[in-house]
């Protein structure tokens, strides 16, 4: 523990921060509590569209619209690319900056794709008559997947700054702390995916 | 052309009441004093350099106290022009919509714009140095949470000049909140105005979090933590699960009015109970939010002023994180009368009730404190003995009110007003101004002069019990909440008459203090604080007042609940902490992005608020800017060389 080290008020490697404190722990600490309200709005949503989602007020009804061939490609996608995140960590924790940047590179891709077939998912729905503001029901089936779909392209145009940074100074330890946390995020994301997948789409179609 | 801008300037600006010309006119002049002010004494850079980038935390909190106390200013004359509409029958003061508008922003105000700050003001300057560390854990994070709720307040107030206040009620409770019954601007105010300052709030929640968790003295172990660092702890914990709750109720709202979905409308599929639901499962904890802080700030108080250990340190520790849980399985006792059936019911009044007893433990640990102490009457003491009886008050008429049947006769009365002004002000305003007066010498370095404030001290009190007390009785005679005017038949007007009264006292009890503050500020060389004025007990008393930038010379140890006391103790008997060596002081260094990100939500928000996506756009796109920027600058600390700290510690220790 942090009290351990701080009781002999020694220095950590990293060096005078604050007299006793390590930066990049307390960093990575603060993000798991902003994750941990990032759940709490996603658990919003959820409970939303639980709520919601049989309120079609006579329009289109969601189960019949998804289409599961499209959800399954994007669950593998995502799947991958929180694999390949972490083969950007492991190559990181190696100290290989090319290698590190090139698993960012895929990492961003496959998200970047990700992004994309669910736009496309999203214009077949309301080119059927589902779109956002036709029920209580659409607006809140688009709202909750779109927050996540927001939540990954933020995290691109985050990675996509963050390679720039690589690429400018290597791997330092504040560079490896950003990189850390961006891994974090995309882990968490590949999360909720899963909770999507079961309570919207699976449990939809059933 | 001309007859296009004068339309758009009726619609823009509020007008056809004298009461808000009256109020253009005193922005104006103020905002033209305060320019000329800084310009013909050449402060601009002052004002730039020492206050709107910085990040030192004291400072921080002070602008964010100094920010409440205009907001209780703002909230307090809304609350007398409501006194004064009610104070006779079929009075004719304020029209109804403006009494909607009036009784809305009191609420949205004071509770978010006034505790709120308050209590993080009382964060700011205090926590670091209760656990002798040097900053919190992010200070740049920490002057964006300031400029947030800022701004996001700023934006909230403009309303009221500028396109309308929204008028649904502090909660803005669906459908009336809904664009069609609400089409003007005040309701897209509401939820941007809040929603930029929320983040601010859920991001000081975590900062605070993770500053208690790693930035604690060494040998501060976590139940040697002083008890108003132990009341941040759990109300941070509390933030952190409930703002998400109001950042998601009030973007739906937004998407309803905004978007067009039908998460809360009345039409196709939309379900308003949702809303109130979710508005409360934020709403009621952050009741206990603003009000654990306050029983911090009385746990030091009463011990410092008894001199003597806190009774029951621990039990204190455990009341305040069973307070902390329970505090969110109580929502739906706002709602009793909404049909969800005895069994919910049966389980909200019971969790409620069951909040009494840790409340109820704490109480007799501050009075078993008080027994046989050496107690002195300073101000601060005298606000936290005032608190007792109006808290205790508060709490059983609050369990009255959680007595499910019972609600349903009380629901929506004036016994309710009663009820929770009774627990806000005597819990949390009586708990906050008892800080500010503990604190301020630490904060400014002088200390204020009593007379004045036992003045206001009195008056806010007489006021108080005045005002409150007849509305429990003017509620069971069925006088309901947002009520704007009543016949002579109903045979209210005495009692309301009386109360008005009340309402005008604790006005007076305000002007006192700031007679008091002003005094205060006019004499502060003759009032020159010691570093520990009160004769403390926790470390912030250890260093001089007001504190210097780095806080500590060098890092205290925190081996023990009092540990300045202990250490008093121990100098008397001859025993002093070996010299420790100075070293250079790492701090962070000052920064501008805090400030103009604020602005770019601004422009955002008030993009947003107007439906012009032009420039809610260009204020999302400024606000990214500024994100990367910060991401990408790594010059973002200095250090303070031993020399340095020589000469401030012997300036600031020779002079005391």
């Amino acid at each position: 523990m942090a009290q351990a080290a701080a009781k002999h008020g020694e220095n950590h490697a990293h060096g005078h921060d604050h007299g006793h404190h390590d930066p990049q722990e307390m960093k990575i600490l603060g993000f798991w509590f902003f994750l941990i309200s990032d759940v709490i709005l996603f658990s919003v949503l959820f409970a939303t569209f639980i709520v919601l989602r049989d309120n079609s007020a006579g329009g289109p009804i969601l189960s019949e619209l998804i289409k599961m061939p499209g959800v399954i490609a994007e669950t593998f996608i995502l799947l991958t690319s929180s694999f390949t995140s972490g083969l950007a960590v492991l190559a990181m924790n190696q100290g290989k900056v090319k290698q590190l940047i090139n698993w960012l590179i895929v990492t961003a891709v496959l998200g970047a794709s990700f992004i994309a077939l669910e736009v496309y998912e999203f214009v077949e729905m309301v080119h059927e008559g589902f779109s956002y503001t036709t029920s209580a029901a659409s607006g809140a089936f688009f709202t909750l997947v779109g927050t996540h779909g927001l939540h990954v392209s933020l995290g691109l145009i985050w990675m996509i700054g963050l390679m720039f940074q690589l690429k400018k100074r290597g791997i330092t330890d504040v560079t490896r702390g950003k990189i850390n946390v961006i891994s974090l995020y995309w882990h968490f994301l590949d999360v909720v995916w899963i909770f999507l997948l079961s309570i919207v789409y699976l449990m939809g179609v059933m | 052309m001309l007859e296009r801008l004068k339309e758009f300037a009726s619609e823009f600006f509020v007008t056809g009441d004298p009461l808000i010309y009256g109020a253009d006119v005193a922005i104006g002049i103020t905002m033209i004093t305060i320019v000329t002010v800084l310009t013909y004494f050449k402060k601009w850079g002052w004002l730039w350099r020492n206050w709107l980038t910085t990040v030192d935390h004291k400072k921080i909190g002070i602008m964010y106290i100094i920010a409440s106390i205009i907001m209780l200013f703002r909230g307090g004359v809304d609350a007398l022009m409501m006194r004064l509409q009610l104070a006779m029958p079929n009075m004719d003061f304020l029209h109804p919509e403006h009494y909607n508008q009036v009784f809305t922003t009191h609420g949205t105000i004071m509770i978010l714009f006034m505790a709120m700050p308050f209590m993080f003001g009382l964060f700011n300057v205090i926590v670091p140095l209760q656990i002798g560390a040097r900053d919190v854990a992010f200070p740049f994070l920490n002057a964006l949470s300031f400029w947030l709720f800022f701004l996001g307040a700023m934006l909230f107030n403009l309303s009221f000049v500028i396109g309308g206040s929204p008028d649904a009620g502090w909660l803005s409770y669906p459908p009336l909140s809904e664009l069609s019954h609400s089409p003007g601007v005040g309701q897209n105010f509401y939820i941007w105005g809040i929603q930029i300052s929320g983040i601010g709030s859920l991001a000081t929640g975590i900062n605070f979090l993770v500053t208690i968790i790693k930035m604690r003295a060494p040998g501060m172990r976590w139940m040697k933590m002083p008890m108003f660092t132990w009341s941040v702890f759990s109300t941070c914990i509390i933030i952190l699960f409930a703002f998400p709750i109001l950042t998601v109720t009030l973007a739906l709202l937004f998407l309803d009015r905004f978007a067009g979905a039908h998460f809360f409308t009345l039409d196709l599929g939309g379900n308003p109970m949702m809303y109130i639901n979710l508005i409360w499962m934020w709403g009621h904890p952050e009741v206990y939010i603003v009000v654990l802080p306050a029983f911090g700030v009385f746990s030091e108080i009463v011990s410092t002023f008894s001199r003597k250990k806190l009774f029951g340190y621990k039990s204190m520790v455990f009341a305040m994180l069973i307070i902390s849980f329970l505090s969110f399985f109580t929502w739906a006792h706002h709602f009793f009368t909404m049909g969800s059936g005895a069994d919910v019911n049966a389980f909200f009044a019971v969790t409620t009730m069951l909040i009494a007893i840790p409340t109820g433990v704490k109480i007799f640990n501050w009075l078993f404190t008080m027994y046989r102490g050496r107690i002195r009457m300073a101000t601060p003491m005298m606000w936290t003995l005032a608190f007792i009886p109006c808290f205790i008050v508060g709490g059983m008429t609050g369990v009255l009110l959680s007595v499910a049947p019972a609600d349903f006769q009380f629901h929506n009365s004036y016994f309710l007003i009663a009820h929770f002004h009774q627990v806000l002000i005597g819990g949390v305003v009586f708990g906050y101004f008892a800080g500010l007066y503990y604190w301020w010498p630490k904060m400014f370095g002088f200390q204020l002069e009593e007379k004045l404030g036992k003045w206001a001290f009195w008056t806010w009190n007489i006021g108080f019990y005045v005002c409150f007390m007849p509305q429990y009785a003017v509620g069971l005679m069925g006088m309901t909440r947002r009520l704007s005017t009543y016949g002579w038949d109903t045979g209210w007007w005495e009692l309301n008459f009386v109360s008005t009264i009340g309402a005008f006292l604790m006005g007076v009890g305000f002007l006192f203090q700031v007679a008091q503050i002003a005094d205060g500020i006019r004499k502060y060389k003759t009032l020159k604080a010691s570093g520990d004025p009160w004769d403390g007990r926790t470390l912030e008393w250890s260093i001089p007042s007001p504190a210097p930038e780095y806080n500590f010379a060098v890092t205290p140890r925190g081996d023990d609940i009092d540990e300045w006391w202990e250490e008093k103790e121990r100098r008397a008997k001859g025993i002093y902490p070996p010299e420790q060596p100075l070293e250079p002081i790492h701090m962070p260094k000052n920064s501008s992005i805090p400030f103009i990100m604020s602005v770019f939500w601004f422009v955002a928000g008030f993009g947003f608020v107007f439906g012009w996506l032009w420039m809610a756009i260009l204020g999302l796109a400024g606000v990214g800017i500024c994100m990367i920027a910060r991401s990408f600058s790594y010059d973002t600390d200095y250090y303070i060389p031993v020399d340095e700290i020589k000469r401030t510690e012997a300036s600031l220790r020779g002079s005391v």
